[in-house]
C-alpha cells in the first residue's frame, strides 16, 4: 500500500513548507509582546519577533534566517560575570542539541552594542513523539547591564 | 480522475429550504481513479447518500482519508452501507496520535453509548492507517498527507493521478493575526497540499466581518482562502466547508465578494455544492 518516493510535484514540493509545528509557533510569536527566537530541526534561527530585535539589535527583516553557529556567535554569551559560555550549553543550544528543556541566565551583546541580562527559556519541539521539528526560544530581559571591569572577567 | 461532493457544509448538517441549492450535508467528496479505485474524502453526513450509491455499484474496496476527525467529518460513518457488507474492504487513512490509535479514536463514536454499534461488531473488513509522512499510493494515484493548521490534528490530502492533482484543505485557518502575503510560502501552512493544484477544495467558512468573531477556531475567510489559493497558484478553486448559518443567496453573496478579491476568477472560482462534479481529466465541472 505504501509505495516509498514516488517523482511527482507533491515529491517536489515535499519539505519546501515549514512544518505546521512551526509555523503555529511563529504565530504566536507574531502576536505576543515576549521576545522569542525559534529554531528548525537544523538548527537555523528562521525567526525573531519583533521585542527580540530590541535584544538582537536588528529587525529580522534585515538579518533574515541564518544557521545557529553564527547567531549564537553574533550573542557572544556571557556568565555574569563576563566569562564566555558555550553556545551548546546555554538554553536555546541544550533545547536543539540534547532535545531537552532547560533555562539560564546569561548575559549578551546585540549588535547594538549594549550588553543585556536575559533569562532564556529554552525547549524542543516534536511534531509527533519523535518528530522533531526545532526548538523555540523564549527571552525575559533584565535590562541594560554594565560589562564588569575588565579586569573582573 | 473524476471528484463528485456529497456533503460540503461545515461543523453541522444544515437541511432546510434556505439551504437546497448547495446542500446541507457536510463534508464528504468521492473520487474516482481512472483505474476504477474509489477514494473517500471524509465520512460526514454526505458519505451516507454514497454508500447506497457504492453498494449499488458493487464496490468492494474502498478507501476513506479523513482530515481529521471532528463529528461533522465522521458523523456519517455508521451510516455507510459498505461497512455493513462483509464482502467489503473499507481502509481507513487519517491523522496520527501520540496518545491513542486511530481505531480507538474513531471507536471512541462508533460505540455505544454515543451509537448503536461498535467497532467490533462491523461485519466489514476495516484496517485503520496512520496517514504516512511521505507520498504513498492508493491504486493508480499518489497520495499526499500534510497536517495543516485547524484545531487538532488535521491533514490536507493532494490526489496525483495523469498529471492531474486535486488538493482538499477542508478546514484550515492558514492564519491567525498575520497577513498571508507577508510570508514566504514556506511560512503557509498547507502551501505543500495546494500548490499549482488544478482543483484545490478549500475551506471558506466566513465572511470577512465574521472572522474577526472566530478568530482561531480553525477557520478561514472568504480573503484567507482567496489568497492562499492564489499564492499557492491553484487553476480552480471550490469553496467549502460552508457556514451551516449561511443560505444559499448568502453563499452567493460570498461568491461575488470571492470573485471581486480574485479579478478575472469567474471560470476558476466557485462555490462546492452537493452534486457537483469535476472531471480532472478536461479541467471541467458538470452538474452544477
Amino acid at each position: 500500500m505504501r509505495g516509498g518516493l514516488l517523482r511527482s510535484r507533491a515529491v517536489e514540493g515535499a519539505r519546501q513548507q515549514k512544518s505546521v509545528v512551526l509555523i503555529l509557533a511563529r504565530e504566536l510569536a507574531a502576536n505576543v509582546a515576549t521576545p522569542i527566537f525559534l529554531i528548525d530541526k537544523d538548527g537555523t534561527l528562521v525567526f525573531y519577533n519583533e521585542p527580540a530585535e530590541a535584544i538582537v539589535g536588528q529587525p529580522f527583516a534585515q538579518v533574515g534566517e541564518m544557521p545557529v553557529a553564527d547567531w549564537g556567535a553574533s550573542m557572544q554569551p556571557e556568565d555574569e560575570e563576563g566569562n564566555r559560555l558555550s553556545r551548546r550549553t546555554i538554553p536555546p543550544g541544550v533545547a536543539f542539541l540534547e532535545q531537552r528543556a532547560a533555562h539560564q541566565e546569561i548575559f549578551i551583546t546585540g549588535a547594538d552594542g549594549v550588553r543585556r541580562g536575559i533569562e532564556i527559556t529554552a525547549f524542543p519541539l516534536f511534531a509527533k513523539a519523535d518528530e522533531f521539528a526545532g526548538a523555540i526560544c523564549i527571552f525575559w530581559e533584565h535590562g541594560a547591564r554594565e560589562a564588569p571591569p575588565q579586569e573582573a572577567r | 480522475m473524476r471528484a463528485r461532493i456529497w456533503g460540503c457544509r461545515g461543523s453541522l448538517a444544515a437541511p432546510g429550504p434556505e439551504t437546497v441549492r448547495y446542500g446541507g450535508n457536510t463534508s464528504c467528496v468521492e473520487v474516482r481513479l481512472d483505474d476504477g479505485t474509489a477514494i473517500v474524502l471524509d465520512a460526514g453526513t454526505g458519505i451516507r447518500p454514497l454508500g447506497l450509491q457504492l453498494d449499488r455499484e458493487g464496490v468492494k474496496v474502498v478507501h476513506l482519508l479523513l482530515s481529521h476527525l471532528h463529528m461533522d467529518h465522521l458523523q456519517g460513518l455508521g451510516f455507510f452501507r459498505p461497512i455493513y457488507d462483509a464482502g467489503v474492504e473499507l481502509h481507513v487513512w487519517g491523522p496520527p496520535s501520540t496518545v491513542q490509535s486511530l481505531q480507538d479514536r474513531i471507536g471512541a463514536y462508533l460505540s455505544p453509548p454515543l451509537f448503536p454499534v461498535s467497532l467490533s461488531e462491523i461485519p466489514s473488513k476495516l484496517f485503520f492507517h496512520d496517514a504516512p509522512d511521505e507520498p504513498w499510493t492508493i491504486g493508480s494515484a499518489t497520495v499526499l498527507a500534510v497536517t495543516v493548521a485547524h484545531q487538532g490534528p488535521t491533514l490536507g490530502y493532494r490526489i496525483e493521478e495523469a498529471g492531474r492533482s486535486l488538493a482538499y484543505i477542508p478546514d484550515h485557518e492558514p492564519s491567525i493575526g498575520v497577513d498571508l502575503r507577508s510570508l514566504g510560502v514556506d511560512w503557509l501552512s498547507g502551501h505543500e497540499v495546494a500548490r499549482d493544484a488544478d482543483v484545490l477544495i478549500h475551506d471558506a467558512q466566513y465572511s470577512e466581518e465574521e472572522y474577526p468573531e472566530h478568530v482561531g477556531w480553525g477557520h478561514s475567510s472568504i480573503e484567507h482562502v482567496v489568497t492562499f489559493a492564489q499564492l499557492a497558484k491553484v487553476k480552480r478553486l471550490l469553496l467549502f466547508h460552508h457556514d451551516p448559518h449561511h443560505s444559499d443567496a448568502e453563499l452567493d453573496a460570498l461568491c461575488v465578494r470571492a470573485r471581486e478579491l480574485w479579478p478575472g476568477s469567474e471560470e476558476r472560482l466557485h462555490v462546492g455544492a452537493e452534486g457537483m462534479e469535476i472531471d480532472l481529466s478536461k479541467l471541467s465541472l458538470i452538474d452544477l
